[in-house]
């Protein structure tokens, strides 16, 4: 099979995925106790026309799975796949808006704050993780392993906590949202505002995503720089640099990479805990007040961009392994 | 004279702070277009020897005496700059396993490329020609150059790492076990090519072995290896004719030829010591026949025994 055939089946594996994942999801929220719709309409806040709107929209007085007088299509079932791809998630009974306008302001700020954690997370762990393996046995390995092992052993919301404290206290940080109420208009100060309520979640993240990789990176490239072919490259009369840079560094990140895409899938639900201690308008917040509410509508749809991304990362993945490694089976 | 090795030792310190001595007092001369092959029992410290010679031990590996002149020379007096230039320009080496001696993940020719860009600046084409060359040298077509070593045959890789070896016209190529691994044929093939590339080129080469059939074949010097260091050493002719030191005598016992297919083979009893706990004396009397008091108690130096010929043995 070619390259190009193993790309193809590769995206159809992970479109199949997604459908998969998209029908489960539907009778996910169907098996959980209590019928959501049902409990949306009961909830006293909405007013009459959002109840008609819901009504309509999740087709309420439709059989589940097929319509068997008149048109089959006719079901929840179906309308719920056809409103999907029209890019309706319903309404949420919390909000009383449309899920996915929620969902996007959300997931917005939600990669605001992963994407700058999980970057500074990779460029320091990878940095660290050469370092120690690079000057192995000496007091910067034994410190970065301490390092690596600590963090990764740490609580995401203790940690949270302790650096609100910090940065509340002592350094005068905001303690919770993404924007000061009231503060000034010039995008050059709102830049800067954001940027101090981000500082602490981030640093968070940072910290926890750290640890792993910095050992993982580590271990990675002990082994690689035991492989024989690192001694044929020093025997050809490269210098210590070229031969990390051309023949160690790349086959080390090859597990590197299988990591950042699992944790990359993951964080962005996994924030759940950084967002709620910091009160950060993102996903994982959003998730959690929706749980508290029993917003179902925008539980459904979270849930749903959880794992599209979770699967979008790993495919991402794969291609890009394949495209390093040439040995992967295609 | 090429190559003048002088009282090579090293030793290996272990993570519990031991010293083991893996190489001893390991001397011999090469000269251009000369093969020497370098046989021993597994662990006996052939490929020690070729890494410190080459300055390529790993860390917990140090040279404690000797000289390495090459070309007049000291290797291991080079500063790193200095060793880093002549490295591969002037000595070559052909791994043992050439399995993972490639790199998996860039390709066979990028790989010759690297070397030979590594030591010549020259223009893109002509590298390029280089490579192809080097590979039709060794019986590889140009094309296969763009092809990653997991698309290689075992023989093909080890003839890659060959063409590698050969790239920027070495005057010493070092081949540790370049067959083990492969199957008769191809075996043979290798033999031949790095024969002929010897004969060719005026190369050169060390070739370390198992197989004294090689040795037989391909080279002019024999040096036998017993716990780290020489037992007996000299023109192939000569030791394989008439071996002086008991270890010889029963290593070409242990071998079967065609010539004697009649007779038994026999094997060494016994094994090679372990360098934690080296016998005293010689250190191959727990499993020499011949072995007598003087053997337990004082260390055979190496003398000369015929022309060029030398054993390590009390009895000679
Ligand atoms: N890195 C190391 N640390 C400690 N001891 C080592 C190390 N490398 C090799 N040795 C020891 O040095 C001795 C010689 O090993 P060496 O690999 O040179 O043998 P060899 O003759 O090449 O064997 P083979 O035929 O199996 O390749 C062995 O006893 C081995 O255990
Ligand atoms: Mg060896």
């Amino acid at each position: 099979m070619s390259r190009s055939d193993y790309i193809i089946r590769r995206i159809g594996m992970a479109a199949l995925t997604v459908v998969f994942a998209v029908v489960m999801n539907f009778f996910l929220f169907r098996v959980l106790p209590g019928d959501p719709a049902k409990a949306g309409i009961r909830d006293p806040r909405l007013t009459a026309a959002a109840q008609q709107s819901i009504r309509e929209r999740f087709g309420l007085d439709k059989p589940l799975l097929i319509n068997l007088e008149g048109n089959p299509f006719d079901s929840q079932f179906f309308r719920y796949f056809g409103n999907l791809l029209q890019g309706d998630l319903g309404i949420s009974y919390n909000f009383n808006r449309p899920v996915a306008d929620l969902l996007r302001e959300r997931l917005i700020n939600t990669v605001l704050l992963v994407g700058v954690g999980e970057v500074l997370a990779i460029i320091i762990g990878v940095a660290l993780g050469l370092l120690a393996a690079w000057r192995r046995g000496t007091a910067i390995d034994v410190g970065v392993l301490l390092f690596g092992l600590f963090t990764w052993a740490l609580p995401t919301f203790f940690l949270a906590i302790i650096l609100l404290i910090i940065g509340s206290t002592f350094l005068g940080l905001p303690v919770a949202g993404i924007r000061t109420a009231g503060g000034a208009s010039d995008p050059w100060s709102q830049i800067v505002d954001v940027g101090r309520h981000m500082m602490m979640p981030t640093l968070t993240l940072t910290i926890i995503l750290l640890g792993e990789f910095m050992l993982i990176m580590r271990s990675s490239l002990l082994e690689v720089l035991s492989e024989d072919y690192i001694l044929t490259a020093k025997a050809k009369g490269l210098s210590d640099w070229v031969i990390l840079r051309d023949h160690a560094m790349r086959n080390a990140m090859l597990p590197m990479i299988a990591l950042i895409a699992l944790t990359l899938g993951f964080t962005v639900s996994g924030s759940i805990l950084i967002e709620s201690v910091f009160s950060w308008p993102g996903l994982g917040s959003a998730v959690f007040e929706a749980v508290g509410r029993r917003d179902f509508p925008m539980l459904q749809g979270a849930f749903m961009l959880f794992t599209v991304s979770v699967i979008l990362a790993n495919t991402a993945a794969d291609l890009l392994y394949a495209a390093l490694d040439p040995r992967v089976s295609v | 004279m090429l190559l003048d090795v002088r009282n090579l030792t090293t030793e290996f310190t272990t993570p519990e702070g031991a010293r083991l001595r893996a190489v001893e007092g390991v001397s011999f001369t090469l000269g251009r277009g000369e093969a020497l092959g370098i046989v021993g029992e597994s662990g006996c410290g052939k490929t020690t020897a070729m890494l410190s010679l080459l300055r390529l031990l790993p860390a917990a590996g140090r040279v404690v005496a000797g000289e390495v002149l090459f070309a007049g020379d000291d290797l291991l007096r080079l500063t790193p700059a200095e060793l880093r230039e002549r490295r591969w320009r002037d000595l070559s080496i052909v791994f043992q396993g050439a399995m993972n001696a490639l790199n998996p993940v860039r390709s066979v020719g990028d790989q010759i490329r690297e070397a030979i860009l590594a030591h010549m600046p020259w223009p893109r084409d002509k590298v390029g020609a280089r490579v192809s060359e080097l590979l039709e040298l060794v019986g590889i077509p140009a094309w296969r150059a763009a092809q990653f070593p997991h698309q290689y045959s075992g023989g093909m890789r080890q003839r890659a790492m060959i063409a590698m070896a050969l790239a920027c016209n070495p005057q010493l190529v070092v081949a540790d076990e370049p067959t083990t691994a492969l199957d008769v044929m191809v075996q043979a093939q290798i033999i031949d090519l790095l024969d002929r590339l010897r004969r060719d080129l005026d190369l050169a080469m060390i070739i370390v072995t198992h197989d004294l059939g090689v040795v037989a074949e391909a080279c002019q010097q024999v040096l036998v290896m017993y716990g780290g260091r020489v037992a007996e050493h000299g023109p192939v002719e000569r030791v394989f004719a008439a071996p002086r030191h008991p270890y010889t005598q029963m290593l070409l016992k242990a071998f079967p030829t065609i010539e004697h297919r009649g007779a038994p083979m026999v094997g060494i009893p016994g094994s090679p010591p372990r360098l934690s706990d080296l016998p005293a004396g010689c250190r191959f009397h727990p499993r020499c026949p011949l072995a007598v008091e003087r053997c337990r108690v004082e260390t055979p130096e190496p003398r000369a025994v015929g022309e060029g010929h030398v054993a390590a043995c009390h009895l000679v």
